[in-house]
């Protein structure tokens, strides 16, 4: 018994402040892996709050960008053209989403739109293999996937690039959609849609702005991930991954999205490695979701939700 | 109360002859009414007479499929709801709807969207102009908040109020975008005594103090036949009176419609 409580509560602190140097690390690598989850819970959250739609294709999003990507740098187009590109591209899908999916179902329930949103996953899935084939692609942006030393830890050049973008892309975001009046209207659209048509918020316009940055936001974790892994068809499911990061979170929250998908990184590689060995590992697999069900028990909002008020 | 307006050469709004069909309900049947600048014109009708129908037209939610609707002598009957917004039209809804996870003064700020102009990336830094702006919009919210005294409620969330107050701030949302002409959908329905007292003060120093003209739909015959200058009446999607009120309320078809007539 005793044993059991040494090794869940001080061997792992023990070893944590024994090697500070692997300790970062192994914090630097969920860091990474937490804001890849972010970036995908970011295109949820986005969505979410502009029409209260769930969009079950982010995943995908993710895939398909990366796989456009690809395809654009196998043909022999520059880095920054292929990049370009396949950003018009996924505005271009954007507009095509509101066109032919969103304007045809204004208001009606939600659990349409949802199940909207599972056609268009499959669809995307299809039309992405259908245009650039199914087999695992390497993705090659330009930035060596090396490492190097600062101070006594090791840093991967491509983990620390990718790092900064999404920083950058989060702090861009952040102050977009809260600093303008775009982000009221993104509100008012995703509180009630017909009183956001009476004041003048043209919902079509509002749908094509917020698919195109959820599109945009899916492109750059696409080329974060798909740097590091491949670009496969398995990149799909780290949406998956980002469910528990919302959850933590809170479904409207972009600083939520952050700060859960960086919690559910940094907690699973730490688990994985400090109190893996104790029950035979793979708790990076686990790890997020019993998270998400604590707080689905206890703070159902989420981190920074907002508080679910229901009148009966 | 304001004075009847019918010298002007063209009315505000002009509803020509419009029919509203879901299925093979005929919601509206060759409908025309006209609102003068200035006035308050209130639609009754019993349950399903079409007087919602009739606003969502007005207001684009609906389009006719035969007739015309005329703003300021323009023609637009097939506008989308934002652009009828942007004419100048605005409206309150039957199940209040507010944005609810929104503070009252947020909500309030909403309804002055159209008015902001100007770069997005200044706004986002909240400096100079976008500043400016962002004060005098505030300042002609709060003279509003003023105006319909919820002081005290403005950093609640809209969602938690009680219903009586929900209306008002959806009023209040709707005056925002200082609208010509304001539609509200039964702003009094659910209100006790007290606070229908009070919608009707705000309705009629709404009229006179900001020149809007106002067409409402209201069940309270009592207070239809106080506030309003003018009184059109809808039964089974047709206009069966128009006129002022003491004249309406004796008008024969009227009171069949309301109190049922034998047909044999």
């Amino acid at each position: 018994m005793s044993e059991i409580v040494y090794g869940v509560l001080v061997a792992p602190f023990r070893d944590m402040a024994g090697s500070p140097g692997f300790l970062a690390e192994v914090v630097i690598g969920g860091v990474f892996a937490g804001l890849l989850y972010s970036l995908v819970a970011l295109g949820f959250v986005l969505i979410f709050k502009a029409s209260g739609v769930f969009n079950f294709a982010q995943g995908v999003m993710v895939l398909f960008a990366a796989l456009t990507l690809v395809g654009l740098l196998e043909r022999g187009l520059p880095v920054v053209v292929a990049l370009a590109l396949t950003a018009a591209v996924m505005v271009a899908l954007a507009f095509a989403i509101e066109r032919i999916v969103l304007r045809p179902l204004v208001n009606q329930e939600h659990i349409i739109l949802f199940m909207a949103t599972i056609g268009l996953n499959f669809f995307l899935e299809g039309f992405g293999e259908m245009l650039w084939g199914a087999n695992v692609k390497k993705l090659d942006v330009g930035i060596p996937d090396r490492s190097f030393m600062m101070g006594s830890i090791q840093v991967n050049q491509l983990e620390l690039f990718a790092a900064l973008t999404a920083a950058v892309l989060v702090a861009v975001l952040a102050v977009f959609f809260h600093g303008t009046r775009i982000g009221r209207a993104l509100r008012a659209v995703a509180d009630d849609h017909e009183a956001a048509l009476s004041i003048g918020i043209p919902l079509k316009t509002i749908w094509v702005i917020v698919w195109s940055v959820a599109g945009i936001v899916a492109m750059v974790a696409g080329i974060m991930w798909g740097a590091k892994s491949g670009v496969q068809f398995s990149l799909s499911l780290i949406a998956l991954k980002s469910l528990p990061v919302l959850i933590l979170g809170g479904f409207t929250s972009v600083p939520g999205a952050i700060v859960g998908g960086l919690i559910v990184g940094v907690g699973e590689k730490l688990g994985e490695v400090y109190w893996g060995p104790l029950v035979g590992g793979a708790i990076e697999n686990w790890f997020a979701y019993v998270v998400a069900l604590a707080f689905l028990l206890f703070r159902p909002q989420g981190l920074f939700g907002e508080k679910i008020i229901e009148r009966v | 109360m304001s004075a009847l307006s019918q010298a002007g050469p063209r009315p505000l709004l002009e509803v020509q002859g419009v029919s509203v069909r879901f299925g093979a309900l005929l919601a509206l049947n060759r409908v025309s009414l006209q609102i003068g600048r200035g006035e308050i014109v209130a639609i009754i009708g019993p349950n399903g007479a079409g007087k919602t129908t009739l606003l969502n037209v007005i207001s684009g939610f609906y389009h006719p499929y035969e007739g015309r609707i005329a703003f300021e002598g323009r023609e637009r009957t097939r506008l989308a709801p934002p652009d009828v917004a942007a004419l100048g039209i605005a409206r309150t809804f039957q199940n209040v709807a507010l944005f609810k996870g929104m503070t009252v003064l947020d909500n309030i700020m909403t309804g002055r969207l159209l008015k902001m102009r100007g770069s997005f990336l200044l706004e986002a830094v909240y400096w100079g102009p976008a500043r400016r702006q962002e004060l005098e919009h505030r300042a002609f919210v709060e003279r509003i908040i003023d105006f319909l005294e919820i002081q005290a409620i403005r950093k609640t969330p809209a969602g938690r109020l009680p219903y009586g107050l929900q209306k008002r701030v959806e009023l209040a949302r709707a005056l925002a975008a200082e609208p010509t002409l304001l539609l509200l959908d039964e702003p009094m329905a659910g209100m006790n005594v007290e606070e229908k007292e009070d919608m009707c003060r705000f309705v009629l120093d709404v009229n006179s103090e900001f020149d809007t003209t106002i067409a409402l739909i209201e069940h309270d015959m009592g207070v239809v036949m106080d506030i309003s200058d003018r009184v059109a009446v809808l039964d089974y999607g047709q206009k069966i009176a128009d006129g002022p009120p003491e004249q309406v309320r004796k008008d024969q078809g009227v009171l069949d419609a309301y109190l049922g007539v034998s047909h044999e």
